[in-house]
């Protein structure tokens, strides 16, 4: 169904650490991966499946490793390519960082989590909180206060254990909105989206109760009222802990959530929204001597709010070197190892305008290598603020105990992925 | 401290000093050691050497070290098979231990000692951990089950772990469903013929209740279980659909796509004016296009997937072009595949958006995605007729960076340009003509060679061009070398007075000077040619081409069902089917769409084609009851010849083997549009008796024509066609000879053709029309013969009909006039199609209304006949007729005597009502039918 063997190899290929979960296919294998990893890297190509024979191997990159799951069979690659994500992320909470000394250190406590973690190629339990409740770095007797497992493993509830306390019960939420956009080079907007998301930070006793009002459009229209400002999401993706039939047939957002961090839901929105920060700019190539660019960035949001840590990384020849700026606000620093020119601006508030030149030298000999015209890219955070103008309006708990406990919010709206292509 | 040192000791005599540490008394010591000994393992040393000691610390208090023992076991068990025994006692012991975990790691472990000699020592304590009280246990004791299986089927079959496995779907804990389902559906892939995945509305009931408590993995091997699944009629399927969606919301991008195929798979089976299939449809775009902000790996599979549904069902994503744009950090297989998904939902209303993306990543440095935007342009170009000029005014403007690769691109796509819109862009030909020295590929200059030979007559220097070529002819590669030879002949063609020498050149490098076969051929037709018939010559190299057409790269419409049913996995990455992969997969069955069947059966329901496949001993009762006055028509006409009743073919018992030997892997083959069984045939040997006196009797012709057709030719379980027979002589129609028949599959009615060429010449330009008919048949659409037809050659198309056409009675009832047009005539036939053809999919009435009705029509419309020599019993007879769309409402049995009520609707919306009466033993059965005008 899934993976016959998963592999975790340094980038040289060599294997770090596996395990045959099916026993059906040769384990050495897997050292032809490398080889054609290489010969694709020479045709400057790539793909994240690549087949040996009658053997495929699914693989992904985090930092210097390698996570290879190799299969013989019509495996499942969505779920292949999500549970090798779901391990990284289960190695980083047990060892904080995944890479190839953590393996190294921890060799015991992966070989337990890769039993624990898939079965014959079917993944099991994977959140790593419950995880954590019986798979644990000290040795264990037996006899006494040896783990069992948590019912949570098997529970339908299997993301929160029972018997949880807190002195004070609280919940923290922050809704984070990316926005998306890409320009063209003549200015007009080809995409813009937002990607929201809102995560959890749950300190509470018990087997809460939550639910989660939104300003949500389609809710309102269904309990007819419609005078307030709504937001029409466009696509909704939540937790394991969200009733998702409850929320199909009434929109009602309900759960159990998972203690402590959590992303519990995130959203879509195709609506077209000003652009918050605007560039214009002009790059000018002159061959053999210098390039001269001029941007001009404009913060198209209320006044009342401010942007902070913006950083716009314009692209400059990489062969280009003595670089001069100007900047009416901010300071502007050369990064040739990317081959951009980043302006930092502090704090931009809204309803403003600021200007940078810059002046690059160019060698007289030109690098045969055809440069790619890359974008410029910004980054900025706006705190206290939504672009689509989402609200929680409440979030109400319940514990059979009864005790209050207070829900906290906080908005922030930052760049996700913002391109603005040049000429 | 970390478990780093560990790798550290790498002395010579490690091993024997590991013996000794393993076999120290000291706990913490012997704990140390096997963790050295893991160490080692880990980084590729054999440790193999140490089994008998390693498993000597097996039996211990201390939980860590057993998991690193078990580890171990699992490692080297299979090169110590003697020596893998000594474990045994220790699974079994811990197998019965109070803490679960360790009940579970047992079992769990176990499983994977892949020694033969110990897996029959394992049986007792699985069975065990299969009731196991603790959930954990059990979900592990399930796993286990497929394990042991792949080990030793038989073994896991005689102890009937199967069934305990198949009790657990019903399991209160969904976990352990979940997992159930996993391993049920992992042995039922590699044992195609088990029948082990039974499922029937219950089971699916439980796995759609399970779905909503399991984890996110369980959610997607339930969901991949259920798209395996056939609904009975499109009300399940629709219900099923509503519990699905939700799962359209998951974080998950693999439960995501699970479910979406689940969706695609089901959809097939709703009507599509039902106010359901447009809410779903719009349903699926937003979590699709979501997909596009995974990781760039699920990403990837999310645009392979999306590209096989914007092929199934473009409406989906038709307004989301947007989505797909290219952005600069997407890694590469990203935007190549993005680039694809473009070009499919290109359309008038966003092309200038398209193109004008295309035009910037043309510009890019990365040579695969520019070559690709390239040909992307073309592409469109072709597809949106409305865009061609601006597409090729772009190309001339990529043609004029003059960077090398675009151009060599943008030429082979302006061929196809040409192609497609011929003698409208040729004034771009002086430009092409410019760059002649920069193509250095084989395939763009093959392309400029043919435009040259194409349009010799406008080019002033064609003859120079094509020489200069001619100089390095032997280094060419042999597309290069055939265009080449075939662009001189047309020159030569076109321009005889100042070419000959160049055309003496060429044949004579083409024939004396080349080995290979190809281009030696082809040299020699041309020489023969030319020299003997300039005129048939001209006829032949200067023939009118056809139009190529849209779109080239779609995937074959079989595939592509087979593909949808496999969303998520690597054979829609692969886009193959996974028997092109994945070993030993070649008699699995290949997956399809379900038949859209109103609330009939499913025609892919597996067990049509066994029931069908056993033993059908003489005949059975096929019903074309017919319905009022045009079928009183349709009487007088079928029921005169048949009478008698031969013995059946003896072809009928070998299919028979055939098919039993076959088994399941042939189910898809039968069960699907063609349906049911070749044996079949036998059984319809019989012919109906009695004829109605009255004219306005219904049934009988119709119905004694299936049976005596049928007794002939293998006849399909799924629905009755008869064979084809010659409706057109080659004689009375210049050499085009046409046969045909009739069918009717997965709702719609086909004209099923061959076209013979007898003739000497090619035929071309194809069309059909009909007269006006009794029942409004029409063609659906053109009829689809896109190359020409050559002498001999013969081709088989088939036309959709729809019966929505004007309406004129015909004598006979059923009689068809067609026309049929070619490049040389329009020519003239008549045929007669079998009225079973108009029995529509939803002809089943309600058990209610079916009563009411039949208290409620006059007698005299009601007819009564008999059907000789059926041996067949009720139920095969009912099943049978089902196939033609005859369903069977309700029986009772009176007296040792079957009765089957039974309805039929007409695609002009009569009803026919039957009753039909089986007594056992009796081969003689007796019908009456009722009809009831339409509503």
């Amino acid at each position: 169904m899934s993976a016959s063997a998963i592999f975790i190899l340094d980038l040289k290929g060599k294997v770090l650490i596996s395990r045959n979960y099916m026993g059906n296919m040769d384990m050495n294998e897997v050292d032809h991966f490398m080889p054609i990893m290489m010969r694709m890297e020479e045709d400057a190509d790539s793909s994240p499946l690549v087949t040996h024979g009658s053997a495929h191997f699914l693989w992904i990159k985090h930092r210097n490793l390698y996570l290879v799951a190799m299969t013989k069979k019509n495996a499942n690659a969505a779920l292949v390519y999500s549970f090798l994500y779901k391990m990284v992320e289960v190695f980083k909470e047990y060892f904080k960082e995944l890479e190839e000394e953590s393996i190294r250190d921890n060799f015991v406590t992966v070989y337990e989590l890769m039993d624990e973690v898939m079965d014959f190629g079917f993944p099991q339990t994977t959140d790593s909180k419950i995880l954590q409740e019986y798979i644990t770095q000290q040795g264990h007797k037996l006899d006494v206060g040896a783990p069992r497992p948590p019912a949570t493993v098997t529970n339908a509830v299997s993301w929160r254990s029972e018997g949880i306390k807190y002195r004070k019960n609280e919940v923290f939420m922050d809704v984070i909105e990316s926005v998306n956009l890409l320009v063209s080079a003549t200015g007009s907007v080809l995409r813009s989206e937002i990607v929201g998301s809102i995560k959890l930070k749950v300190v509470l006793s018990g087997m809460p109760e939550l639910r989660l009002g939104l300003n949500d459009k389609v809710l309102f229209e269904i309990t007819g009222r419609e005078k307030c400002k709504t937001v029409e999401l466009e696509d909704v993706k939540f937790h394991q802990c969200v009733r998702l039939s409850r929320f199909e047939n009434d929109r009602t957002i309900s759960f159990i959530p998972p203690d402590g961090e959590s992303e519990l839901m995130s959203y879509r929105l195709n609506t077209t929204v000003k652009p918050l920060i605007w560039i214009e700019s002009v790059i000018e190539k002159f061959s053999h001597s210098r390039v001269e660019i001029k941007v001009k960035a404009r913060s198209q949001f209320k006044s009342r709010s401010t942007a902070n840590n913006v950083a716009i990384m314009v692209p400059v020849p990489s062969d280009a070197d003595s670089p001069k700026f100007k900047t009416s606000t901010g300071s502007c620093k050369y990064l040739p190892e990317k081959s951009v020119v980043q302006w930092n601006i502090k704090s931009f508030p809204g309803g403003k305008e600021y200007m940078m030149r810059a002046h690059f030298g160019l060698p007289s000999v030109e690098s045969t290598e055809l440069e790619g015209r890359r974008p410029i890219t910004v980054n900025f955070e706006i705190p206290y603020f939504t672009v689509s103008g989402i609200q929680v309006r409440y979030l109400k708990i319940i514990e059979k105990s009864g005790y209050e406990a207070l829900p906290w919010v906080r908005y922030i709206t930052q760049s996700g992925d913002y391109q603005l292509r040049t000429n | 401290m970390t478990d780093s040192k560990y790798f550290t000791t790498t002395k010579k005599g490690e091993i024997f000093e590991l013996k000794a540490e393993l076999n120290s008394d000291k706990k913490e010591k012997k704990k140390e050691a096997v963790k050295k000994v893991i160490a080692s393992m880990t980084v590729g040393k054999d440790v193999s050497a140490l089994f008998p000691d390693v498993v000597n610390c097996m039996q211990t208090d201390n939980l860590e070290l057993k998991k690193l023992v078990y580890l171990y076991l699992m490692n080297y068990a299979k090169s110590q098979p003697d020596m893998a025994i000594m474990a045994v006692n220790t699974f079994v012991k811990d197998c019965e231990d109070a803490n679960p975990l360790i009940r579970a790691l047992a079992v769990r472990t176990m499983g994977c000692i892949r020694v033969d000699k110990i897996t029959e020592y394992l049986c007792e304590p699985l069975r065990k951990c299969l009731k196991d009280e603790d959930p954990y246990v059990r979900k592990t004791a399930a796993v286990c089950v497929a394990k042991l299986h792949d080990i030793n089927a038989q073994l896991v079959e005689d102890q009937g772990f199967l069934d305990t496995l198949k009790d657990l779907i019903s399991d209160s804990n969904p976990m352990v469903v979940a997992n159930a389902v996993a391993a049920l559906s992992e042995i039922a892939e590699s044992h195609p013929n088990s029948n082990l995945l039974d499922l029937n509305p219950q089971s699916i009931n439980k796995l759609l209740t399970a779905l909503n408590e399991c984890t996110e993995w369980g959610q997607i091997f339930i969901l991949d279980c259920l798209a395996n699944y056939t609904p009975r009629d499109d009300r399940e399927s629709q219900s099923i659909c509503e519990r699905v969606t939700p799962r359209l919301s998951h974080a998950n991008s693999a439960v995501v796509l699970s479910a979406v195929k689940v969706l695609m798979k089901f959809m097939e089976m709703l009507p599509k004016d039902l106010d359901y299939y447009g809410t779903l449809l719009k349903k699926l775009a937003p979590p699709l296009v979501t997909l596009l902000s995974a990781e760039p790996e699920l990403q990837y599979v999310a645009l392979r997937n999306i590209n096989l549904i914007v092929q199934k069902r473009p409406e989906i994503l038709k307004h989301e072009m947007k989505v797909f744009f290219v952005k600069y950090n997407d890694p590469i297989y990203v935007k190549l595949e993005k680039l694809d998904i473009m070009i499919r939902l290109a359309s008038q209303a966003n092309i200038a958006q398209v193109l004008a993306e295309l035009k910037e990543y043309a510009t890019e440095v990365d040579v695969d995605f520019v070559r690709k935007a390239v040909r992307a342009i073309g592409r469109c170009a072709i597809k949106v007729e409305q865009s061609a000029e601006r597409c090729v005014s772009t190309l001339l403007d990529l043609i004029q960076t003059k960077v090398n690769y675009v151009v060599q691109e943008a030429i082979v796509v302006i061929k196809d340009i040409f192609r497609k819109y011929p003698n409208k862009y040729e004034s771009v030909i002086a430009t092409l003509c410019e760059n002649l020295d920069s193509l250095d590929e084989p395939e763009a200059r093959a392309a400029m060679i043919w435009i040259v030979g194409e349009y010799a007559e406008r080019i002033d220097n064609a003859d120079e061009l094509l020489e200069s070529f001619l100089e390095g002819f032997h280094d060419e590669s042999t597309q290069v070398q055939l265009q080449l030879l075939t662009a001189i002949v047309k020159l030569f063609l076109k321009k005889p007075t100042e070419t000959q020498e160049l055309v003496q050149q060429v044949l004579s490098l083409a024939t004396q000077d080349s080995d290979n076969p190809d281009l030696r051929d082809r040299g020699y037709i041309y020489w023969r040619l030319l020299s003997t018939d300039p005129v048939a010559a001209k006829e032949v190299v200067l023939a009118e081409k056809p139009l190529i057409s849209e779109e080239t790269d779609l995937i074959e419409p079989t595939l592509l069902e087979e593909l949808i049913c496999h969303i998520g996995t690597l054979a829609s990455v692969y886009h193959k089917p996974p028997s092109a992969f994945v070993e030993g997969s070649r008699g699995v069955m290949h997956k399809r769409l379900p038949a859209r069947t109103g609330s009939g059966e499913s025609t892919e329901s597996p067990d049509v084609g066994t029931a069908a496949g056993g033993s059908a001993p003489e005949a059975a009762p096929s019903i074309i009851p017919s319905q009022g006055d045009l079928l009183g028509d349709l009487l007088n006409l079928d029921m005169a010849p048949p009478t008698t009743s031969g013995p059946p073919p003896p072809t009928t018992g070998m299919q028979m083997g055939g098919m039993d030997l076959l088994g399941g892997g042939l189910d898809s083959l039968l069960g699907g549009d063609l349906g049911g069984s070749p044996a079949m045939g036998a059984g319809f040997g019989a012919a109906p008796a009695v004829m109605p006196a009255s004219l306005n009797a219904p049934v009988g012709g119709g119905l004694g024509d299936l049976f005596d057709l049928g007794g002939g030719v293998g006849m399909p379980m799924g629905a009755y066609i008869p064979p084809k027979i010659v409706w057109l002589p080659a004689m009375k129609a210049k050499g085009l000879e046409i046969s045909g028949t009739f069918a009717r599959r997965a709702g719609v009615i086909q004209m099923e053709l061959i076209l013979t060429n007898k003739a000497m010449s090619i035929m071309t330009d194809f069309a059909i029309q009909f007269n006006r008919n009794s029942f409004g048949l029409a063609p659906a659409g053109p009829l689809q013969v896109l190359t020409p037809l050559g002498p001999n050659q013969t081709i088989e198309v088939s036309l959709p009909l729809s019966t929505v056409g004007p309406v004129m009675k015909m004598d006979p009832l059923n009689n068809l006039q067609v026309a049929v047009k070619n490049n040389i005539d329009v020519f003239y036939f008549s045929c007669q199609y079998p009225i079973s053809m108009l029995f529509v999919e939803d002809g089943k009435m309600e058990r209610q209304v079916f009563l009411a009705t039949w208290k409620d029509i006059p007698n005299d419309n009601e007819s009564q006949f008999q059907i000789k020599d059926c041996h067949l019993n009720s139920d095969a007879a009912s099943s049978k007729l089902q196939g033609s769309n005859i369903f069977t409402i309700a029986k009772r049995t009176v007296e040792g005597q079957d009765m089957l009520y039974m309805s039929i609707k007409l695609s002009n919306g009569i009803w026919v009502l039957a009753e039909l009466r089986v007594q056992a033993g009796n081969p003689n059965y007796t019908m009456t039918t009722i009809r009831r005008s339409g509503s």
